[in-house]
Order: C-alpha cells, then structure tokens, then sequence
C-alpha cells in the first residue's frame, strides 16, 4: 500500500469581511499518497490558492483537520511550521518569486541557508539542482538576464532542495507562454517519475491533462475529477 | 546563518547608498559631536588638572587685608601661622609695580614680587641658572634678585646677567638667578593678572624694607599631608580670627585643592550637558534609521513572505532587519568616531592642546550607535518578522 502524505477532513476555510463571512473553502476531504501527480482545477476566485496555502502550512484552516505526514498541523507551533515549509515542502509560484538581486546558484540556496546546510554542501547542492533543470550554464546569472522558462526551473530547483516530501506548484505555467509552458510541464513529469509527488493548481484543463489525477474546486467543494488518457 | 544575515544587510545597504548615506546622517552627527566633546573637554580638564598639579597641589593660599586697625600681618604672625601642625611652610606674596634700569635702559611697570627661601623650596624647577635664595638671604635682606628671560633680554642682552647688578626702584641688587623660561606664572599672580611679561624676584624681607610695605597681606601655606588640609584652615582660620578680632572680611583663605575640585566637577557636568545635547542629535538619528527600516520592510514585503514560504523562521526574519539597523547605525557610528577623532584633533592644536584619544569617547560613540541600531530596529524587525506570508506573497 502507498504511503499517505497527507489527509484533509472536513477542511473549512473562512475570510471575515467586516462583518460578513465569506466561507471559500466548505469542507474539503483529500488524501494525497506518495507519487501522486495532482492537479486542482477551478475557476478563478473558487480557493485553489487558498487551499494550496493550508496544504503548505502558510495559511491554518478555520476548522477541520489537516494531517501532514502523521503530524496534525493544527497543534504546531510557528517555529514547526516554519521548518515543515523548508523541509517537507517545496513551492512553485506563478511568478516565480526568485530574489532579484541574487544569482540563480543563491537563490537556490536560499532554502539550504534556512536549513543551516554548511555552505560547502549548499553550493554542491545547488549546483547539482541547476544542472538537474538544465541550467548548468546559467548559475550565476541574475533572475532579470534569465527567460521566463529558465526563472522558473530557478525557482522548481529551489523548490527541490531540501528533497521535499511534497511540491507545490500555483500556476507554475500561468506567466509562460505555450511552449515554455509545456517544457517546464515536462519537468515536471519527471519530477514524478522520479517518485515526487506533486500537487499542481491551475485554471487549464490543457495543463491540467499532464497530471495523473485531477481534483477540480466547485463551490468550496472538492470533487474528484475524471483521470483523462494523457500519454 | 549569522555570516548570511551580514552578507544580505551589507548588500541592501550597497544597493541604497545614498539613501543609507542619508539615513546615518543623524548618528554620525550625533557620534561626531559626542567624541569631539568628550575629548575636547577632557583633554581641558586633563590639562587644567596638571597645571594645578604644578602649582597649587598641596597649597592654601591666603588674603590677608586685615583691618584698618591692624592691616596685613608682621613675620611675626607668620611665624605663629608656620607653627601649625602640618604646616609645611608658609611663603608670602609680596607684589609692588617698579622700575628696573640697567646702563640707562629703563623698564617700567615692571612687577617685583618679594619671595621667601620656602617659596623656592616649592618651586624647585623655577630657577633654571643661577641659584635660588636660602634663608641667609631673608636674614640679612640682602639685595640681590632673579629676573626672568624677558628682563634679561631687555637688560643684557647677549651678556649673561648672573653676578651683574641693576637698579629696582633706584636700589643696586645683584642678579643672581635667571627664572626658567616655560615655568608657567604662579596662581596667585595668574590671579592678580599683572599681565607683564616681566618678572622680578627678590628676597621678601628686603621687599618689606621698601617704601609703602609695612606688613603681608598675602601668603601662602604648604601642607604635608594634603589629606588634613581642612585642619591646617581651621587652625589658620582661629590664628587670624585672633589677629584680626574677628572682624568680617577682614581675610580671605582659598584652598586650591577644593579649586580644582570644583573646576573638575564644573566641568564633569559641562561635559554631561553638552553630552545630553549631543544625544538629541542621536535620538533623532535613530528616528531616522527606524523610519528607514520600516520603509525597507515594506519594500521588501514579498522578500519576506518568500522567505517565510521558504522555511524561514521569525527569529531569523528578525535578526536579518535587527543587524541590518545595527549595522547601519554602526556604519553612522563609525563615520562619526573618524570625524569627531579628526575635528578634536584639529581643535586640539589650535588650542595648542597635547591631544589624547579619549576612549570613554569612543566606546560611548561606539556603544551608543550599536544601541541606537537595536533600540531603533527592534519595531522595524519585529514588524517583518511577524508579517503573514499569504499576504506578503499576494502583494505581488
Ligand atoms: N486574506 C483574505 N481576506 C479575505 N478574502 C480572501 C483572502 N484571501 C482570499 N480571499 C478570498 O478567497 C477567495 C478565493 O481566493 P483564492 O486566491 O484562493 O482563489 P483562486 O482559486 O486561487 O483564484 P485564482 O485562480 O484567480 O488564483 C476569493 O474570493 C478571495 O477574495
Ligand atoms: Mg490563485
């Protein structure tokens, strides 16, 4: 039997709006199990980020359990949290996120620094992500001397540096153009062969194919979509 | 980690020199004015204190105007006055204004002080050639005198003046000392300011022979031990009390020692004040740094988000901000320990000052940035370091 990553029951997740409470997120149940290849599709505004921001422990659910690698998350504390993200979890934004002023080999780093990696080992390690996503010449360039496509390997290289249990991806091809997209869509699918298991958030059924499984966000609900025939 | 934090708050700091620049302004005002104070007015008072040292240490002096009755007193009141239990010595002062002719060069409104044999026991560096006057001189009031250099000049010139006569107030004294030529001026006659440039000395018996001096109206008494100087006052206090029947105002008994005392303290608390002033300066350097803080995390609000979703803990977000503040009041600090050592430099030898790094100076320039860049940075840091991720990361 595989491995749970995580399970979500009955996930609640509630803004206050002044004095109006606007429920996003209205009971979410997943289990995600090691490998797994997920894509989160749902139109915008439906709480596909917010829901990507409890699973990577940035954002606490208002009610309901959240179980993340046999820890209930909720009895942790902001320092146990702060070393799940930089252990356990690797993130992949739309924009990138990369440190202007840092060279791609730093911004790889960054996560390592945290991880209080000596920086002998940091930078061996570093090196070996970058070569991983095909950036063996771009190290020490700075994110604005790098395209789109190769700012956001960048980014999924740091996302695996601490060789996370699970990664997490918001509309990683959202700023790309078709066929950069697809390339570090590729990227991915590797990553998932090679045992990552991955948790992807997008609005494009298109990208969405890539995935293994699809979960789709309709009305603060979680439905399991239909496992379309990708390969 | 800590290596890291340096490495990222000097970079920030590159990246907005002159905004950096500006912003540790008020510290390296505050800092500058702070050691250039400190070291100005220490280097006065260590000065002053020496000088004391030099001519007053261990020393009362006395007024002794008397009453019309009985004004001034006889060798014989001086006698009963160097009788008291640790008094060392007494040597009065006595000042009249003269005139001094040498081969019918004239010096007038020369200043001729008569001294005694203890005087110059006190003063022993005060006659540089030649020979001071011992106590056969005061016995048999001998004519006889020191000049200083500038008298020496005027008078003999290119010759040397010892074993030479000249004439004070038509009388022939034979000279028989040359006063060194730095000795710095007696206090008292510093005091009484008779601001010539010549100086004359001769035996104070002879000068108390001389018309229009019957009697002392001034002294001074040498204490041994400098511990009991107020017994030594006390008693010399009962003594002219008696002489002069307890008239009011009738003397005066200064203690030099209590001088500079006061001096010291007086200017222990010019130094605080000016001290507090420079502090404004400081406090508003710091505003200064604080306002700058808060602007770089706003800035860097996204940073900070990403860095949290990264793995970073709030202590490490905190001590990032807090030792880019203290290094950037450090930098201020630093800049300012340069410029005020530089300016008291300058000041000192304008001054003709000897100048002496004062290192109270620079560990309280030093140490007072240092604590401007935690105090100041400590709201800014906390700010970043408690700032939520999710929102942080969606102001992108
Ligand atoms: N901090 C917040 N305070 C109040 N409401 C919020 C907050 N964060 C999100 N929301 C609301 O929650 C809802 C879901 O937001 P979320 O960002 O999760 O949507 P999304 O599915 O990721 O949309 P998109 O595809 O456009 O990225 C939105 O209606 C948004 O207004
Ligand atoms: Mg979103």
């Amino acid at each position: 039997m595989r491995k749970e990553i995580l399970s979500m029951q009955n996930i609640v997740k509630a803004y206050q709006m002044g004095d109006e409470e606007q429920i996003v997120l209205k009971g979410i149940n997943l289990k995600v199990y090691e490998g797994e290849f997920i894509s989160v599709l749902g139109p915008s505004g439906s709480g596909k980020s917010t829901l990507m921001n409890i699973i990577g422990c940035l954002d606490i659910p208002t009610s309901g359990t959240y179980i993340l690698g046999g820890r209930n998350i909720s009895n942790l504390t902001e320092k146990q949290l702060a070393r799940i993200r930089n252990k356990e979890i690797g993130f992949v934004f739309q924009s990138f996120q990369l440190l202007p002023r840092l060279t791609a080999l730093e911004n790889v780093e960054l996560p390592l620094i945290y991880a209080r990696v000596s920086p002998s080992k940091r930078r061996k390690r570093a090196e070996e992500l970058l070569i991983k996503v095909g950036l063996e010449d771009k190290m020490y360039h700075k994110p604005t001397q790098l395209s789109g496509g190769q700012q956001q390997r960048v980014a999924i290289a740091r996302a695996l540096a601490n060789h996370p249990t699970l990664l997490l991806a918001d509309e990683p091809t959202g700023a790309l153009d078709q066929k950069t997209g697809k390339q570090v869509m590729k990227l991915f699918e590797e990553l998932n062969n090679e045992g990552h298991t991955i948790i992807m958030i997008t609005h494009d059924s298109n990208i969405a194919k890539h995935a293994r499984r699809i979960v789709k966000i309709l009305d603060g609900n979680l439905v399991e979509g239909v496992v379309e025939n990708v390969y | 980690m800590f290596i890291e934090s340096i490495k990222m708050s000097w970079q920030n700091i590159s990246n907005n020199k002159m905004r950096s620049f500006l912003t540790t302004l008020g510290i390296i005002i505050g800092v500058t004015a702070i050691i250039s104070l400190i070291t100005i007015v220490q280097g006065l008072q260590t000065e002053i204190t020496s000088q004391f040292a030099e001519l007053g240490a261990g020393k009362i002096a006395v007024q002794a105007h008397g009453t019309p009755l009985k004004q001034g007193l006889s060798d014989n009141d001086m006698e009963n006055i160097s009788k008291i239990e640790n008094v060392a010595g007494v040597s009065p002062n006595l000042t009249f204004i003269s005139s001094a002719v040498k081969d019918g060069i004239v010096l007038e409104n020369v200043p001729v002080e008569g001294k005694n044999h203890t005087f110059f026991r006190y003063n022993p560096k005060l006659v540089s050639r030649g020979r001071p006057f011992n106590i056969l001189d005061m016995e048999s009031k001998n004519k006889i005198c020191i000049i200083n250099y500038a008298v020496s000049q005027k008078l003999f010139f290119g010759e040397d003046p010892i074993g030479q006569t000249m004439q004070i107030g038509g009388t022939t004294y034979e000279v028989k000392g040359v006063i060194n030529e730095d000795a710095t001026s007696d206090v008292m006659s510093l005091m009484s300011g008779t601001g010539s440039d010549y100086r004359i000395i001769i035996p104070y018996t002879t000068a108390m022979g001389m018309a229009g001096i019957g009697s002392i109206t001034s002294f001074e008494i040498y204490v041994a031990d400098t511990d009991r100087t107020d017994e030594v006052i006390d008693e010399t206090e009962s003594i002219l009390n008696q002489t002069f029947n307890f008239k009011d105002d009738s003397y005066r008994i200064i203690n030099l020692d209590s001088l500079l005392d006061t001096m010291n303290t007086m200017n222990d608390m010019m130094t605080a004040v000016l001290a507090g002033i420079a502090s404004i300066a400081l406090l508003v350097g710091g505003i200064g740094i604080m306002n700058m803080m808060l602007v770089s995390v706003s800035e860097r609000t996204t940073e900070i988000g990403l860095r949290k979703a990264l793995g970073a803990e709030p202590v490490s977000i905190q001590i990032q901000f807090l030792i880019e503040s203290i290094f950037l009041s450090l930098l201020g600090g630093f800049l300012g320990l340069v410029l005020g050592l530089t300016i008291s430099y300058v000041a000192c030898i304008a001054i003709g000052m000897t100048f002496r790094i004062s290192y109270l100076a620079i560990f309280l320039g030093v140490g007072f940035s240092a604590a401007v860049g935690i105090i100041f940075g400590w709201a800014p840091a906390r700010k970043a370091s408690l700032l939520n991720p999710i929102d942080a990361l969606r102001s992108l």
